[in-house]
């Protein structure tokens, strides 16, 4: 069983709900990252969503944009990113690894490399922010063939006929986009949220985790009341901004960050 | 190009390989796209505004009623046709080809832009939307869809890079006078990219009630169809006017290419029209060499940004790099999907020009003919200027003149040291 699949299956069978945290590769150095992977993966995450740093962010609202600048202003490429993962993988074999981003970024590697490099580092699975399913089958094969999951999302405004489509060709988890907008939005209502995910829970056997404007504890252990996971991104990411000057302390931060969340999840 | 060469590229590979007949041109696919570009590479949340969009384009092109409308809009509130001009001293001076300007300049608003906001406004106004949001460079493309919109009484925000705001100020203030908000973007390079980006943002937080009026042939299927049908009027009408005044097609068309929707307005009705040459002018910045331009047909690869398949200027890494124009419309590092299949089919043909060479064709089209065109449409005229002279005097070579230069005086002014 992948890496995914055993974290989001072990969360499931102790009727938990399995944390997933963000980060941007590099952001707002390079040397913090690993630290930060590791600091997370103690306290509590059970999935990291790695950034790929890009120059044109689109979906991204304010804090992860600001993020992709602070790491791309250290040059961090996808190389980087994959060698961080690696990196980490030296200490650590069970945290589940995903690399989140745009597909220019892939396609300047070349599909097959990047497969090669990104399995080859520990890389669990691939979420690209921009590439619905209907263009996806070359990457997603050559993901496949080496045991990589791609990620598709969801939006509220998916249809269920789309839905259904969407995950024929789903595998690893499903990430169901919580609001209209970009990440870390102010505008979460999570009784549609709610609402809507038990309807796509009878669609699909695959875990479903639930983001985009999950900004806080309270919010983090409602949604762990019905989903198999929760994506707490933008609020780690504008953390990392804050104590740019001061990139020591970000490991600890982070920490403490995803052991808030946890322990509110835990609870819920 | 000689009628021999011409004759070789009627059946010209596809990067893919396949045979291509220009006399079949029938692209793109029904999932938008045109050889290995185009496509629809958007965040999940758009794709169900997507899939409306081409499902209500679809329908309203089968109907005579919205035909008509779009029509009589373009007939009485634009003011259509556009005179395909005479540049007789132009000619004269140039000493070679047969010189006509398409002269979208003398649309309502200025340039070929309403063209389009005409028809997607239609289009908005039948999903029953409320709201019109656009993106903007020279800010041409903002005031047309602000222009709509005061007409029809919709709420209008148009996000234009912080950057082309100070460069394009009497623009923003038409905008702002029309009713519309404009909103700085401080992001990234403060450019039309940059805009583009959050006008997406925008899209993808109020889908429910808003229409994105993509300002060119570029973005998610079905854009690139939609706005280049749109602007097809431009070829249609210079056609006919063509064979009235000269009773026979052009040889060789010519516009300048930011996103690329003037010049697929006017070369798409001619595709299929084989010794018809077509030559798209790319803004060559402070030369290709230099690495400051917005030239992606010239020097870019392929990839993938703002929802479609193209070539783009990136570095190694897929970064998009920074571009350099003088003119604001053209300061973009992608382009339209068809033009990058128009390309490697070898039906069209892609070249720069330096902003050097297009002031001196501002000035030398104001001086020769009284029409001051967009530092945009100077690209085309100064690819003129280069080439006519050198073609025999009975051939004929139509320009694209998208776009009035009012709204450029100040930055003439100040690249010739004047302070007004």
């Amino acid at each position: 069983m992948s890496r995914l699949a055993e974290r989001f299956r072990q969360r499931r069978a102790s009727g938990g709900s399995a944390l997933v945290t963000y980060l941007i590769a590099g952001d707002p150095e390079p040397s913090v990252t690993v630290d930060s992977m590791l600091a997370l993966a103690g306290s509590g995450a059970d999935v990291i969503e790695l950034g790929i740093p890009f120059s044109d962010p689109e979906a991204e609202g304010p804090d992860i944009q600001a993020g992709c600048e602070r790491a791309l202003a250290h040059r961090v490429r996808l190389r980087d990113v994959i060698d961080m993962v690696a990196e980490f993988r030296r200490h650590d074999s069970s945290t589940a690894v995903v690399l989140m981003g745009y597909l220019n970024s892939i396609e300047a590697m070349g599909a097959q490399q990047f497969a090669d490099a990104a399995a080859g580092a520990g890389v669990d699975g691939l979420i690209m922010v921009n590439l619905p399913p209907e263009e996806a089958e070359e990457l997603r094969s050559e993901l496949a063939a080496r045991d990589m999951d791609l990620v598709f999302l969801l939006a509220p405004t998916t249809t269920d006929e789309r839905a259904r489509r969407v995950l024929e060709q789903a595998s690893g988890f499903v990430y169901y986009v919580s609001l209209k907008g970009t990440t870390g939005a102010g505008h979460l209502d999570l009784d549609a949220v709610e609402s809507r995910f038990g309807e796509l829970r009878q669609m699909t056997e695959l875990p479903i985790a639930v983001g985009f404007g999950i900004r806080d504890a309270v919010a983090a252990r409602r949604v762990a009341g019905f989903a198999d996971g929760v994506v707490v991104g933008s609020a780690l990411v504008r953390k990392m901004g804050e104590l740019a000057a001061t990139p020591e302390a970000i490991p600890a931060a982070a920490a403490a960050l995803a052991r808030d969340l946890r322990e509110a999840m835990d609870a819920a | 190009m000689s009628q021999d060469e011409t004759a070789v590229m009627t059946a010209a590979p596809s990067s893919d390989g396949a045979m291509v007949s220009f006399i079949d041109y029938n692209f793109p696919d029904e999932r938008g796209h045109f050889g290995r570009f185009g496509g629809r590479f958007v965040a999940e949340t758009l794709t169900h505004a997507l899939e409306e969009l081409e499902r209500v384009y679809r329908s309203l092109l089968a109907d005579p009623d919205f035909q008509r409308e779009f029509d009589r809009d373009l007939a009485e509130y634009v003011g259509r046709p556009s005179p395909l001009y005479f540049a007789e001293r132009m000619t004269r001076e140039l000493g070679g080809a047969r010189v006509y300007l398409k002269r979208e300049d003398l649309n309502h608003t200025g340039a070929h832009k309403v063209n389009n906001t005409i028809g997607q406004a239609l289009l908005a106004k039948h999903m029953g939307k409320r709201r019109i949001i656009a993106e903007t460079g020279a800010g041409q493309h903002g005031v047309a869809s602000a222009t709509v919109a005061a007409r029809l009484g919709m709420e209008c925000v148009v996000y234009m890079g912080a950057e082309d705001v100070e460069r394009q100020s009497l623009n923003v203030y038409r905008m702002k006078l029309l009713g519309a908000r404009v909103v700085p973007v401080e992001s990234g390079s403060r450019t039309l990219k940059d805009a583009l980006n959050e006008a997406m943002r925008d899209w993808v937080t109020n889908v429910d009630d808003t229409h994105y009026i993509i300002g060119t042939v570029a973005g998610p299927h079905p854009y690139p169809v939609l706005v280049r049908d749109f602007q097809s009027v431009i070829g249609r009408e210079t056609r006919e006017q063509c064979l009235a005044a000269e009773g026979r097609l052009p040889d060789v068309l010519v516009a300048c290419v930011g996103g690329g929707s003037n010049a697929l307005g006017l070369f798409h009705p001619f595709i299929r029209d084989e010794g018809v040459r077509m030559v798209g002018v790319e803004a060559g910045g402070e030369g290709i060499a230099t690495g400051r331009h917005a030239a992606p047909l010239c020097a870019g690869v392929p990839g993938v940004l703002h929802g479609n398949r193209t070539y783009l200027m990136e570095d190694e890494d897929g970064q998009i790099v920074a571009t350099h124009s003088i003119s604001a419309g053209l300061d973009y590092p992608g382009v339209g999907p068809e033009h990058a299949f128009l390309k490697d089919i070898g039906r069209a043909e892609y070249t720069a020009v330096t902003d050097e060479q297009a002031l001196r064709a501002f000035h030398h089209l104001t001086r020769t003919e009284g029409i001051m065109p967009a530092l945009e449409t100077s690209h085309a005229i100064a690819w003129v200027m280069e080439h006519a002279p050198q073609m025999e005097r009975d051939r004929i070579i139509v320009v694209n003149l998208s776009g009035r230069g009012d709204k450029d005086i100040l930055t003439v002014a100040r690249h010739d040291g004047i302070d007004l």
